[in-house]
C-alpha cells in the first residue's frame, strides 16, 4: 500500500517524449497521452515504446479491441518481449478469454522466466480457469462470474527500457534482427531505474480506481445488478436524498427493467487521489433503446481493502 | 462357507503428490474381507498399474482416462495430469467429475491446494457425489474380480439366455456376464460399468423410498430413446420387480429401470436415481446390444458374493438335485414324498397338499419335463434361489405345458419350495 499518493493534475510539460506520455498515463491524462502518442509515432511508426504506450492507452479507455491489435503485433515483431504477451493476457481476461489469457502469459514466462508480474497474473488466471472448471463441475451458475479480474497491466516496456534512456531507439524493421532489441537476458537489472514490482506498485492505485470504474461501467452494460451495486460503497449516498433501498429498486429498473443493449463508455478519465481517497472525472456516453447522453460525471472513491468502491457520483 | 469372498470394503485410495493432495477415504472394511488384487482372466481390464497395456478399445474408456489422470497425479506428474484432463473434457465435455479434476489441478499452480474439490465454499454436496463417484471408480479398478470366481448368483442359466446383469450396489458397479454355453455355461466375465442407484441405497421395500431392490429380476421391456424424456439418456430396460417373491414380502413400488443419463451430464453421483439402475449412455448403448426382452436376468445384490468355480459346481448341482428330486417325486405319485419338498410356509399349504392327494389319486402315470432351466441365487440374508423352466405335463388324463417359476429357500440345510406359479 502506497500511503499519501498524489496524482497530481498540474498542467503537462509539451514535451513530445516518451516519460512525458508515460506520466500522462499515470495521471490518468489518456486523450491527451494518446495526442501525444500519435505525434510521437507519426515520426517513428514503428518504434516498440510508442505501440507499447499507444497499446496501453487503448487498454485503459476500454477499447480492448484496439489494444489487443496492437499487442498483438508487438508480440508477432518482437516475440521475446514479455509485456505485450502480459497485456494482451490482461485484456483476454478482462474478457473473460481465460485460455487465450493463459497461452499469453505461459509465452510471456518462457521468454522471460523471471517475470514476476506474468508469474501473478497466471496465478490469477490459473484461479479463474479452476473456478471456471468447479462451475462445470459443480453446476454453480457463474456464482463466480462476477469476482472481477485483478490482473495487472504493464504500463512501460521493461525489458528495454535500458534503452529508453539515452533515446528513443529506431527498431525500423522487426524482421532485421540487428535492430530489435536486446534479449531480456542481456538487459542488467542494476541498469533499472526501478524493479518492476515497484513499477507496478507507483501505478497500483490509479490502476485500481480506473479498474474499478471500467468495472463498474460494465456492470451497468451487462445489466448485472449485484456487480453494479457491488460497485459502491456501503454508505453511498443516493441522489436527491433517495434512501439506499428506493435507489436500488429505480436503478433495477432502469437497468436491469431496460430491454435491448445498454453500452457505457467512459472518455477523458482523469483520477485524482489521496490515500484511500479518490476523485475521478470523466464523460460517460450513455446509449440505449431510444435514449442516448453523454454528461461529465464526477465519482469520489474510497478504498476498501483491496477494492475502490463509489461513495459519492453526481453529473456536473 | 469355504471360497466364498466379498471384495474388500475398505481401500484408502491415497493420492498424494504436491502441492496437490488428494485423500479418498473409503469406508472401513468388513473383518473377513480381502482383496481381490489379481487380475481376472481373459476378458477383464487389466489393474490399473498397467494402463498402459490397455488395447486400444480400453484406452478410449473415459474411466481408464480418469485412472490415467489419477496415477499422474500420484506421481505428482500434474502438467501431465492436466494435459489428459484437459483431453478428457473434450472428449466428454459433460464430463462433470474430469472438471472438477482440472480445477484442482489448475488451482494447485495458483496456490497450495490440500483436498479433493478444493474451491472456497464450494457446495459441500456436490463435492461430496463427484468424490464419491471418483473413489468407486478408482476403487473398482484397483479391485478386480479374482480368477476363477464368479458371482454365486448365476448358478445355471438356459442356454439361449445369452448374458446376464449382476449389479453390486456397495460398489456402484454392473457387471456383465456371459453364458458360456460352450464351457457347461460357466459364467464368463465380459465386461464392468460404474452405475448409479437410489438415492438412499439400496434394498427397496415402498414407493417412494427412493431405493434399489435387491433380488432376481429379468428384462421385460426396451425403451427406444425416442419414446423416453432426456431424464432417461439413450434409452431404458424396464426390469419385474416387484417379483412374485416381492409381493409375498408385502414390497411395492415400480419402474424399476436400468437406463442412461441425461444429456447435460457424463455420469451421475453414486447415489442419485429414485430407484433405477443408471449407466452413463455409452455403456447402456454398450450392454443394450446383448439385453434380451424377456430373457436376460439382471441380478442386484448389496454386494456380490464370489464363488470359486468349484464351489460355484457344487451349489449348482445341490440345487440341480433337489429339483430334480422334487420332479422324480412328482412322477411318483406319493404325494407325501412330494409335498415334502414344499416349505410350511408355502402358501395354503393345507389346501394345496389336499389338491395335489387328490389330483395325484386319479392318475395312472405322471410325466413332468423341466426345460430350458434356470437357476440363480438370490442375494440377500436369506438362502434362497430362483427356478424358472418350461414345464411339460404329461399324464395318464392331462397334458399342460406352462412357464413355471419357483422360489427355493434352504431350510433346515434342505431346499425347499416356498412358492411356485406361473412365470
Amino acid at each position: 500500500m502506497v500511503a499519501g499518493m498524489v496524482f497530481s493534475l498540474t498542467t503537462p510539460a509539451l514535451a513530445d517524449n516518451l516519460p512525458e506520455i508515460q506520466r500522462l498515463i499515470k495521471q490518468g491524462q489518456y486523450a491527451q497521452a494518446m495526442e501525444k502518442v500519435d505525434a510521437y509515432l507519426g515520426s517513428r511508426p514503428t518504434d516498440p515504446q510508442g505501440r507499447f504506450l499507444k497499446g496501453v492507452i487503448y487498454s485503459e479507455t476500454n477499447r480492448p479491441n484496439e489494444a489487443i491489435v496492437l499487442f498483438t503485433q508487438l508480440s508477432e515483431d518482437y516475440p521475446e518481449l514479455p509485456e505485450p504477451y502480459n497485456n494482451l493476457a490482461v485484456l483476454y481476461a478482462q474478457q473473460r478469454q481465460y485460455d487465450k489469457a493463459r497461452a499469453a502469459l505461459e509465452t510471456a514466462i518462457r521468454t522471460h522466466p523471471s517475470y514476476t508480474v506474468a508469474y501473478e497474473n497466471l496465478g490469477d488466471v490459473y484461479a479463474k480457469l479452476a473456478s471456471q472448471a468447479y462451475d462445470k463441475a459443480l453446476q454453480l451458475d457463474n456464482a463466480n462470474a462476477a469476482t472481477q479480474s485483478k490482473l495487472a497491466l504493464i504500463h512501460d516496456l521493461i525489458s528495454i527500457s535500458g534503452k529508453r534512456s539515452v533515446k528513443p531507439v529506431a527498431l525500423a524493421s522487426a524482421a532485421d534482427p540487428q535492430t530489435k532489441p536486446a534479449p531480456p537476458a542481456e538487459v542488467k537489472p542494476a541498469d533499472e531505474p526501478a524493479p518492476p514490482p515497484a513499477k507496478a506498485k507507483t501505478n497500483l492505485a490509479a490502476d485500481d480506481v480506473n479498474r474499478a470504474i471500467l468495472a463498474w461501467a460494465r456492470a451497468w452494460e451487462r445489466k448485472n445488478m449485484k456487480a453494479y451495486f457491488g460497485a459502491y460503497a456501503s454508505n453511498f449516498r443516493p441522489p436527491k436524498n433517495m434512501s439506499r433501498k428506493a435507489w436500488e429498486a429505480e436503478r433495477t429498473q432502469r437497468i436491469a427493467g431496460k430491454s435491448g443493449k445498454i453500452t457505457v463508455q467512459i472518455r477523458d478519465l482523469q483520477i485524482t487521489g489521496n490515500g484511500d481517497t479518490a476523485t475521478a472525472q470523466f464523460r460517460q456516453h450513455y446509449k440505449a433503446s431510444g435514449l442516448s447522453s453523454s454528461a461529465t460525471k464526477t465519482m469520489t472513491l474510497v478504498r476498501s481493502g483491496n477494492q475502490w468502491l463509489i461513495k459519492e457520483e453526481s453529473v456536473n | 462357507m469355504p471360497g466364498r469372498k466379498t471384495f474388500i470394503l475398505g481401500l484408502g485410495v491415497c493420492l498424494i503428490g504436491l502441492p496437490l493432495i488428494y485423500w479418498l477415504v473409503a469406508p472401513t472394511g468388513e473383518a473377513n474381507a480381502r482383496q481381490f488384487s489379481q487380475p481376472l482372466t481373459t476378458g477383464a481390464p487389466p489393474p490399473i498399474t498397467n494402463l498402459a497395456d490397455l488395447p486400444e478399445s480400453l484406452s478410449a474408456n473415459p474411466e481408464t482416462q480418469l485412472l490415467r489422470i489419477f496415477n499422474e497425479i500420484e506421481a505428482n506428474r500434474l502438467d501431465e495430469a492436466l494435459r489428459l484432463t484437459e483431453t478428457l473434457i473434450r472428449q466428454h465435455p459433460n464430463y462433470r467429475l474430469a472438471y472438477l479434476i482440472k480445477g484442482d489441478l489448475l488451482l494447485a499452480r495458483a496456490r497450495p491446494i490440500d483436498s479433493f474439490g478444493a474451491l472456497k465454499n464450494a457446495p459441500a454436496d456436490k463435492v461430496a457425489d463427484l468424490r464419491a463417484e471418483a473413489i468407486v471408480r478408482l476403487k473398482a479398478y484397483r479391485e478386480r474380480p479374482e480368477n476363477g470366481f464368479v458371482p454365486r448368483y448365476l448358478l445355471q442359466m438356459r442356454a439361449d439366455q445369452r448374458f446376464a446383469v449382476i449389479v453390486d450396489a456397495q460398489r456402484s458397479r454392473l457387471y456383465l456376464y456371459e453364458n458360456d454355453v460352450a464351457n457347461g455355461g460357466q459364467p464368463r466375465f465380459v465386461a464392468d460399468y460404474y452405475v448409479s442407484q437410489g438415492k438412499l441405497g439400496a434394498d427397496k421395500y415402498a414407493q417412494g423410498d427412493k431405493k434399489t431392490p435387491i433380488g432376481v429380476y429379468h428384462v421385460t421391456a426396451k425403451l427406444p430413446r425416442k419414446e423416453l424424456s432426456n431424464l432417461y439418456g439413450s434409452g431404458a430396460f424396464p426390469i419385474n420387480y416387484p417379483n412374485e417373491w416381492d409381493r409375498l414380502q408385502g414390497r411395492g413400488g415400480g419402474g424399476i429401470w436400468l437406463h442412461g443419463t441425461p444429456a447435460d451430464t457424463f455420469a451421475r453421483p453414486p447415489r442419485a436415481s429414485d430407484g433405477c439402475v443408471v449407466l452413463s449412455n455409452q455403456d447402456l448403448d454398450a450392454i443394450a446390444k446383448n439385453l434380451q426382452v424377456g430373457l436376460t436376468p439382471v441380478i442386484i445384490s448389496p454386494s456380490i458374493e464370489w464363488l470359486s468355480l468349484g464351489d460355484w459346481a457344487r451349489e449348482r448341482e445341490e440345487l440341480n438335485a433337489a429339483i430334480d428330486a422334487w420332479r422324480r417325486d412328482w412322477e411318483s405319485r406319493d404325494t407325501e414324498r412330494y409335498l415334502k419338498h414344499y416349505s410350511p410356509r408355502f402358501k395354503d399349504l393345507p389346501a394345496f397338499a389336499a389338491h395335489k392327494k387328490q389330483v395325484n389319486a386319479g392318475k395312472e402315470w405322471i410325466k413332468i419335463g423341466t426345460e430350458n432351466l434356470s437357476v440363480f441365487r438370490s442375494p440377500g440374508k436369506d438362502e434362497m434361489a430362483v427356478v424358472t423352466f418350461d414345464q411339460d405335463y404329461r399324464s395318464s388324463n392331462l397334458n399342460n405345458r406352462m412357464k413355471k417359476r419357483q422360489y427355493w429357500r434352504r431350510e433346515n440345510g434342505q431346499w425347499k419350495i416356498i412358492y411356485e406359479g406361473n412365470a
